[in-house]
């Protein structure tokens, strides 16, 4: 086998040793690259930022916990920053799996700002049936979420009287990784009802979501573990997208790496056969 | 009567739906609440289909014994774990059900996520070849957006992040933005020809 040949078929256990050495060793050995705030983050801390003390914020979780590295830090600097500005946030989730983690992170922001349950914020829980969930909320949120996540009737918390609908809502922000997800809120909650929607998705949906952006139906867009770092950046507040940059740099970096040194290969055997 | 009374059905629901999206008021305003709630309704019982489906199906592997069948028996007991304690001490925090959430489900679902780096990486290596013009640009693209999108980008040169920007912001854009009319439009059609009975191989599969 020819050197050409060797390299063009590396062991693949080799390169999974240096990927594996690529993201461990940034996260062990912090380099701390500076982060720069990009436009759709920058807008989506403005359309939080913008809220007056005591406005009310549906924040939905469409995401589990294999995309939790990108969307949990979102959803935990998105608690931060409402309960630092005295705003109230209603939790709900399209996605099972997203309660728990949307309830752990108003839960831990809560405990930061002094904030108590029922009065500043609630968890309703999941309903089956995505995009109807969001009409049927729309339309009459008691009816649709009788019950906080717990079972308890939300009749007992200080911070659902006066919801009735959507029209209650000041700003409505989906963390999904998928479908159901923003998608959803933008076609049903911005086009149907005109309330303002942002966003928060993973890296591979963030293209998707530029036309929305660029139409204003999404007032902002964190778009994965680098919208969440950034988010963090802006909020002065260092989290784990912030500490996982450094990784995802390293990585990305190998990665291209790969690409272009099996590509030089590949087109030096392909001048030789010639 | 086996097909005619499920597209009368179909029918009478997709026009409802229809006409309160154009006409938001009464009658159709409260049919739309109405059908909302039994579609909720409907949806929690596929739900429990489903979970019947999955729980007949893994019981068949187990009295069959093919190839991995034991798989199955993982499957079955974590679901019957989780569905007992679920339904003994309920989903809230510092139950059971939170605490094997948070000890046994997210690290095992994080995990399999994670091996998607290193399956990215090998692919990266082994398959993403500028074979074809077109190949070729989609590889300097995807290089352009990967280390603009991230602070390295920066660091190496400063535009690096203007240009992955550019690309998200315009090629991208414009590009998504024809899916999504194509896919719009295609539901639009599909949508069409099951309301009015012309599509019916969701009723028999024939």
């Amino acid at each position: 086998m020819s050197i050409l040949e060797r390299f063009e078929k590396v062991d693949r256990r080799i390169i999974f040793l240096l990927t594996l050495l690529a993201v461990v060793i940034p996260l062990l050995l912090p380099i701390g690259f500076k982060i720069k705030v990009s436009e759709p983050v920058q807008k989506f801390y403005e359309a939080v930022e913008a809220l007056p003390p005591g406005s009310k914020v549906l924040v939905s979780s469409e995401y589990d916990p294999s995309t939790m590295p990108e969307v949990y830090p979102m959803n935990q600097a998105l608690a931060r920053h409402c309960f630092k500005k005295d705003i109230k946030i209603i939790g709900m989730g399209l996605w099972p799996q997203g309660i728990p983690l949307n309830q752990a992170s108003m839960e831990q922001a809560a405990e930061e700002y002094g904030k108590e349950y029922g009065v500043d914020y609630v968890n309703l829980g999941y309903k089956a049936g995505g995009i109807v969930v969001i009409s049927a909320a729309a339309e009459n949120m008691p009816n649709t979420f009788p019950l906080d996540y717990a079972g308890r009737p939300i009749e007992e918390f200080e911070i659902m009287k006066g919801i009735r609908n959507f029209d209650n809502i000041d700003l409505i922000i989906s963390l999904s990784a998928g479908d159901p997800g923003v998608r959803h809120w933008v076609m049903i909650a911005q086009g149907r009802y005109g309330k303002k929607v942002a966003g928060g998705v993973t890296a591979v949906s963030a293209p998707a979501f530029y036309p929305y952006l660029d139409a204003g139906q999404l007032q902002g867009l964190l778009g994965g573990m680098k919208g969440a770092a950034e988010y963090e950046t802006i909020l002065g507040a260092s989290g784990t997208a912030s500490r996982g940059m450094d990784a995802q740099s390293i990585a990305h970096g190998l990665i291209i790496f790969f690409i272009l040194f099996a590509n030089f290969f590949y087109l030096l055997g392909k001048r030789k056969k010639r | 009567m086996k097909k005619e009374i499920p597209l009368l059905i179909t029918f009478i629901a997709g026009m409802v739906m229809i006409l309160q999206f154009f006409i938001p008021h009464r009658p159709f305003s409260d049919l739309q609440q109405l059908f909302n709630t039994w579609f909720l309704i409907i949806t929690v019982f596929a739900m429990i289909l489903g979970l019947g489906n999955l729980f007949k199906v893994h019981t068949k592997r187990l009295q069959r014994r093919p190839k991995g069948w034991w798989y199955s028996i993982v499957l079955l007991a974590g679901f019957a774990v989780m569905f007992t304690v679920g339904m003994v001490w309920g989903p809230a925090r510092g139950t059971p059900f939170d605490y094997l959430f948070w000890n046994v489900h997210i690290p095992m679902s994080s995990m399999m996520f994670a091996l998607l780096a290193f399956f990215v990486a090998s692919a990266s290596y082994r398959a993403f070849r500028a074979r074809t013009p077109e190949a070729t640009l989609l590889l300097v693209s995807a290089i352009l957006v990967m280390i603009g999108r991230v602070p390295l980008g920066n660091y190496i040169w400063d535009k690096l992040p203007l240009i992955g920007d550019w690309i998200m912001s315009y090629p991208n854009m414009a590009g998504q933005r024809a899916i999504m009319i194509g896919i719009a439009l295609g539901i639009v059609s599909t949508s069409l020809r099951i309301i009015l009975g012309i599509e019916r191989t969701y009723l028999s599969g024939k």
